[in-house]
């Protein structure tokens, strides 16, 4: 059996690659959702648009299910803190998604304009708003976030739905929107042909270019704003208890981590190079790799908040002292144990099967295609 | 916590919940009579069989989409709503939760897919496989579910600890093996299976009213009453076995399910109907057959049942121990050294959640009088008529389903079912009974389980998130709203699908094509 601390540190990363497998997964059929109604010119080529994610929307939101699930389990006051205190904003995220199941599944079961339109618009709200809404809560999460624990754990949020949509936020925000359409119109170029290609690709070369360009702002911006250090009391190996640690606020301690350990510059260069890359390799319409290069980009643009972070989770800023860290909001030894072995042994599983699927439905989508399978094709 | 505050978030809970189980017990159900239907096309070649598959895989899409719309809000609920109960029972119930997610979500939503589009890209077994690996995945989210609810109504494996302020597990394997989860999981897959038989049953009857699609509707109607019966049986006969396990784990509920005030002399009887006076605590009147209940909750003649008076005669004992668990939590929570608290909390901790109960009323344990005690030990049995009714109704329903299948499998066999035009809008007429056979059962186990949310470990009111009752009425009705524009969609697209038929396919063979053909020519 693993030692606590070692699984504390496992718990974290694993939870990076969820996050991380969500982005890169679900992250294209958002993207493809949020271009739809502009790519799209008219009503066969918005099908072809859905068609390319038709079969595989649905495995990849279980990136999204999972991550709530192995959050709750490995993480659970972090699961009860976020969600509860992010209220509206998961709520909007939720509502967001409903369109998706129902908008990929019922728009072309009817023949009629006005309902496909509809739905067409229902696939763009699901698209685009989670990334947007995540953005918005990692750049938070930055910041650190009002909310407390009583003497019995029990959390409570002071802050409102607004206080949410400041400036710094917001910037992280428009990263992750521009970053997952940009990831969508890659994946959009691969597998599709002719004029939505062309859409496709010149919507990553704006998205790309923006993504980037806002990646770097913030990271110039995130060395002057406030970040969290333990300054006591936090026992790695211990048992968990987010109130037993004294935390300090200091301007620029989100670097911190960066100046101890240089070799983690590696992450947020991984940002860059991934993402110039998949600008170059669209650009060259090699798409496949272009997709892989901007997986990559996701990876790293993940990864540079979470190395700046570690190991702090959700800092507060009302409270320092009640912020959750890696050490603190972790559940018991044996949970840990437990879901470690179950991830391990189901993730390879995952990872084969999703590459079957994609496999066996390979290939661009086309408009003969979709004229052939009027009645079967999204 | 604000009484209103957990009367709305209990609300929005059973309401999101039950709109969930609107889609479920259908997916679980049609999934199977999937693979029966495929493998029948396997064997046989028979283009109709695949059109079979394609079309009931049809009806089974536009119920899947809002099965996952639904399914979205659940995973997330108990972290934005039940905030508490989240960090307090986290570590054992969100261990079922990602198993689910990583085991059982990924299988099924990955191969439905291919399902849907994998028909020219893979072999006839390929595919075959694909619809298999789907039934699969979707049957082993509901045993991961119900691993999670299951420990909500017996809480095994998993102990107390002060220093960390929440139940922690001690034993995977117990969690995993709950008897209550046990059975409550074959149960409801049993219910969802039935329901699914139900629904291709009904609208095969349909088409055979109308004289339409024939072969279709006929070789429809003989595997969902095949299907159906066993089912129908399994869920009567595995029902009995959650009132055995109800009997040993449950007995609050139990006792008000059966409005048993007073404990009777072994073996009791069942009350098939009773006037429930709640107020006093006793019935007016009752029908009762004896000895029955006594034999299906305790599998013996001479175990006696406790009644609901004694329950609360046992629980206020309990509640004045937890009272001095809270009391010594409290000092151990401020001086975790502190042995003498550390020796008293130990003595009185089973009870600990009782202690708890009291914080409905009072919120300084030590304010706690005899009288908020004995309030405090009468919440634990749940109201009795809500639950003795839902319950019969639910009862009668099944066994229904075993009469209605009995028959239609009995004329399937003799193959004079198209004869029999009673039988065949017997089964149109109970298309919409098994969802409410279902949403009954989710009310008597759940409404049941009150006042915790964890039986006799974390009271509901305790279990909430510390939000305003501003934001609970935004929510409801948000979801609410939603929930009922999206279930008006579906029921649009099932109702035009259902008349369409397979028709609907567009391969040219079926009703509404050839008539369509008839009237252009």
């Amino acid at each position: 059996m693993l030692d606590y601390e070692t699984l504390k540190v496992i718990w974290w990363l694993l939870v990076g690659v969820l996050l991380v497998g969500f982005a890169v997964m679900d992250g294209h059929d958002m993207g493809v959702g949020t271009l739809l109604p502009f790519v799209g010119k008219d009503d066969t080529e918005r099908r072809v648009i859905i068609n390319t994610v038709g079969p595989h929307w649905d495995g990849n939101q279980v990136w999204f299910i999972t991550g709530g699930g192995a959050i709750f389990a490995a993480w659970p006051l972090v699961y009860a803190t976020a969600f509860s205190g992010f209220y509206w904003a998961m709520l909007a995220v939720l509502w967001a998604l409903f369109f998706r199941p129902v908008g990929f599944d019922y728009r072309s079961k009817i023949d009629n304009a006005t309902w496909r339109t509809t739905w067409d618009w229902g696939l763009f709200v699901g698209g685009a708003v989670p990334p947007l809404i995540f953005g918005v809560a990692f750049g938070n999460l930055l910041q650190g976030v009002p909310f407390h624990f009583d003497a019995n754990l029990v959390p409570y949020y002071e802050g409102s739905f607004w206080g949410l949509l400041n400036p710094f936020a917001l910037l992280a925000g428009v990263v992750s929107s521009a970053m997952i359409t940009f990831h969508g119109a890659v994946y959009l170029a691969h597998r599709t042909e002719g004029d939505i290609q062309q859409r496709a690709i010149r919507a990553a070369l704006l998205f790309g270019v923006i993504a980037l360009v806002a990646f770097a702002a913030a990271g110039v911006w995130v060395q002057s704003i406030p970040g969290y250090v333990i300054a006591a009391g936090a026992d790695p190996a211990g048992l968990p208890n987010p109130l037993a640690k004294e935390v300090v606020r200091e301007a620029g301690a989100w670097m911190v981590n960066y100046r101890h350990q240089p070799l983690l510059w590696a992450v947020p260069a991984l940002a860059f190079l991934g993402g110039l890359a998949a600008l170059w390799a669209v650009r060259a319409g090699r798409t496949f790799f272009a997709f892989w290069a901007s997986s990559v980009m996701i990876a790293g643009v993940i990864g540079t908040a979470g190395v700046a972070m570690f190991p702090f989770i959700l800092p507060s800023s009302s409270d320092p002292r009640s912020s959750l860290t890696v050490w603190d909001s972790v559940s018991s030894h044996l949970t840990l144990t437990v879901m470690f072995w179950a991830t391990v042994i189901f993730m390879p599983l995952i990872i084969a099967y999703t590459s079957w699927a994609y496999k066996v439905m390979a290939g661009k989508v086309t408009k003969a295609y979709i004229l052939e399978n009027e009645k079967q094709a999204y | 916590m604000s009484e209103t505050l957990v009367d709305l978030s209990r609300l929005q809970f059973a309401a999101t919940a039950m709109y969930h189980f609107l889609f479920v017990p259908l997916t679980l159900g049609l999934t199977w009579m999937l693979v029966i239907m495929e493998s029948l096309y396997v064997m046989t070649g028979k283009q109709v069989y695949q059109d079979m598959v394609k079309f009931w895989g049809k009806l089974f899409g536009i119920n899947f989409a809002l099965g996952v719309t639904t399914g979205i809000t659940m995973e997330f609920q108990f972290g934005t709503n039940w905030a508490y109960y989240s960090h307090y029972v986290g570590d054992i119930f969100g261990a079922p939760l990602a198993i689910e997610g990583l085991m059982a979500f990924f299988l099924e939503s990955t191969f439905i897919g291919l399902f849907f589009f994998g028909w020219n890209r893979l072999s006839r077994t390929q595919h075959l496989l694909v619809t298999l690996l789907m039934a699969v995945g979707t049957n082993l989210s509901a045993l991961w579910i119900l691993v999670a609810n299951g420990w909500m109504q017996n809480p095994v494996g998993s102990e107390f600890s002060f220093q960390t302020m929440r139940m922690e597990m001690t034993n995977f394997w117990d969690v995993i093996f709950n008897p209550v989860a046990q059975a409550k999981f074959v149960h409801t897959v049993s219910a969802g299976y039935v329901t699914g038989a139900m629904f291709v049953l009904s609208i095969s009857a349909y088409y055979l009213l109308k004289k339409r699609d024939l072969e279709f509707a006929k070789r429809s109607f003989r595997v969902a009453a095949a299907f159906g019966f066993a089912s129908a049986c399994s869920v009567v006969v595995l029902g009995d076995e959650s009132g055995y396990t109800m009997a040993e784990k449950q007995q609050s509920k139990l006792a008000a399910m059966e409005a048993m005030w007073e404990t009777e002399p072994a073996p009791a009887g069942l009350k098939l109907i009773a006037g429930i006076d709640e107020a006093d605590q006793r019935n007016t009147w009752e029908l009762e057959i004896p000895w029955v209940l006594g034999i299906i909750g305790t599998r013996s003649l001479d175990t006696p049942l406790p009644g609901i008076k004694e329950i609360i005669a046992r629980n206020r004992e309990r509640v004045e121990s937890g009272v001095e668990a809270v009391k010594a939590l409290n000092v151990l929570r401020r001086d975790a050294s502190d042995s003498q608290a550390l020796a008293l909390f130990e003595t009185h901790k089973q009870n600990l959640g009782f202690g708890l109960l009291t914080r409905k009323y009072v919120a300084d344990i030590s304010q706690v009088t005899p009288e908020i005690m004995d309030k405090a030990a009468a919440s634990t049995v749940p109201p009795v008529k809500p639950l003795f009714w839902t319950f019969r109704i639910m009862v009668l329903l099944g066994f229904s389903f075993i009469a209605l299948f009995a028959v239609a499998l009995w004329y399937s066999v003799k193959d004079t079912f198209t004869e029999k035009r009673w039988l065949l809008r017997w089964a149109l007429w109970f298309l919409p009974l098994p969802w409410i056979a279902s949403e009954m059962g989710w009310f008597v186990a759940e409404y049941g389980r009150q006042p915790w949310t964890i039986a006799e470990v974390l009271p509901t009111h305790l279990s909430v998130s510390t939000l305003s009752v501003q934001s609970l009425y935004g929510s409801l009705a948000g979801f609410v709203g939603f929930y009922t524009l999206l279930l008006i969609v579906e029921l649009y697209l099932m109702f035009r699908f259902g008349r369409l038929g397979p028709s609907s396919l567009g391969t040219g063979r079926y009703h509404w094509e050839r008539q369509g053909a008839m009237q252009s020519a």
